[in-house]
């Protein structure tokens, strides 16, 4: 599917550009995109390594099983196959606490962290596990209840209550989790056989 | 309450950087030296996840600057708008997923247009906090451990996108600020 989307983007851009009689749009937004994936990975290098870093520490205080202890219940329902007191499970726990708590910055370290240890426990490295699925579908629709990016925006926009729309987006993101456990559950024994051949 | 929200998001980072290395110390764990040695592997993370950047972010901007969609939209509004969803709006609905700082421009942009207490505003302002960039978390995800096949993954955050700005509207709609 992602081969089919991604050349469909260029179909798409070669097509509108050659349209426009502009065909350098093409060219120049091949080197805005080569350029901007650099500006985004440097930028995670120091991040990464920082919550890389905290996460060790915090591991090696135990603060892992007592997230565990108190978020357990519900990721072991979502990741039935990561053992309880394996690191992966901390650190899943650790990402779905930053997402939550929108903690901007924190959120793709943690998450890559989590993801580098279900790596430890997936079988066919190239292929994504049942709990990475889960773990990315779960990350891409978000489950924040604190978004303070968009209050601030609102604020400097006037709004009369800028921290009122955290009720309709709380209920958004609930639902739409709640869509996403579904489909992920629905989709994954279609993708399951293919995955092991 | 706004000040509140606010000062809760200043406050977190610090507050869990000061927590966890004062527990750390509390529990005899030389923590400096174990914050060393887990910060070597940012990396090589930061690494691996660049060629998948570049694949993503350079199709993205093809598709973007190229303006095909901006003809994607334009094509879908007769649709959308007879199924009742504001047009102004569906720029939104397609730019969330593959471009976080471009639906906060866009966010910011509509905010300016129609006013942050529109009913275009808080519903442009929902479908951003409702969702993540979901191309985005796919590729670096993917990327970070080196996966070549996702499986079900971008189809289940693609559908539950979709999800979001239906629901957002239908929320929006009977959600009166």
């Amino acid at each position: 599917m992602i081969n089919y989307i991604w050349f469909f983007m260029i179909l798409a851009g070669v097509i509108t550009a050659a349209s426009k009689g502009d065909i350098q749009l093409v060219t120049e937004g091949v080197l805005k995109g080569s350029e901007q994936a650099v500006v985004v990975a440097a930028g995670l290098i120091g991040i990464i390594s920082f919550w890389s870093g905290v996460m060790k520490i915090a591991q090696d205080a135990g603060l892992m099983q007592v997230l565990a202890r108190l978020l357990g219940p519900l990721a072991r329902r979502l990741y039935p196959e990561v053992p309880p007191d394996h690191p992966a499970m901390g650190a899943l726990l650790a990402a779905m606490s930053a997402n939550i708590l929108g903690l901007g910055s924190a959120c793709t370290p943690l998450g890559l962290k989590a993801m580098g240890h279900l790596q430890e426990l997936n079988r066919h490295k190239e292929t994504a596990s049942d709990a990475m699925c889960t773990f990315m579908a779960l990350t891409s629709s978000s489950l924040t209840v604190l978004p303070s990016t968009i209050i601030a925006l609102r604020l400097s926009h006037g709004a009369r209550a800028p921290a009122d729309i955290i009720g309709p987006i709380v209920l958004a993101t609930l639902c739409s989790t709640v869509v996403t456990v579904i489909l992920d559950a629905s989709l994954r024994s279609l993708t399951r056989r293919r995955a092991r051949l | 309450m706004i000040a509140a929200v606010q000062a809760l998001s200043r406050w977190a980072i610090p507050l869990l950087l000061l927590g966890i290395t004062a527990w750390g110390l509390s529990r005899g764990v030389p923590i400096y030296e174990r914050f060393v040695e887990g910060a070597k592997e940012g990396w090589q993370t930061a690494l691996r996840v660049l060629p998948y950047l570049v694949g993503m972010l350079v199709a993205i901007q093809v598709f973007q600057h190229s303006g095909a969609l901006d003809q994607l939209i334009r094509v879908l509004t007769p649709f959308t708008s007879r199924l009742g969803f504001p047009p102004e709006a569906l720029p939104m609905a397609l730019i969330r997923p593959i471009s976080g700082s471009g639906s906060l421009a866009l966010l910011s942009q509509i905010f300016a247009t129609y006013g942050a207490d529109s009913f275009i505003g808080r519903l442009a302002a929902t479908m951003m906090g409702s969702t993540e960039t979901s191309l985005y978390v796919l590729t670096v995800y993917a990327g970070s451990v080196g996966l070549k096949r996702t499986r079900h993954t971008l189809a289940t955050a693609l559908l539950a996108d979709a999800a979001a700005v239906i629901l957002s509207f239908y929320i929006v709609l009977h959600f009166s600020v």
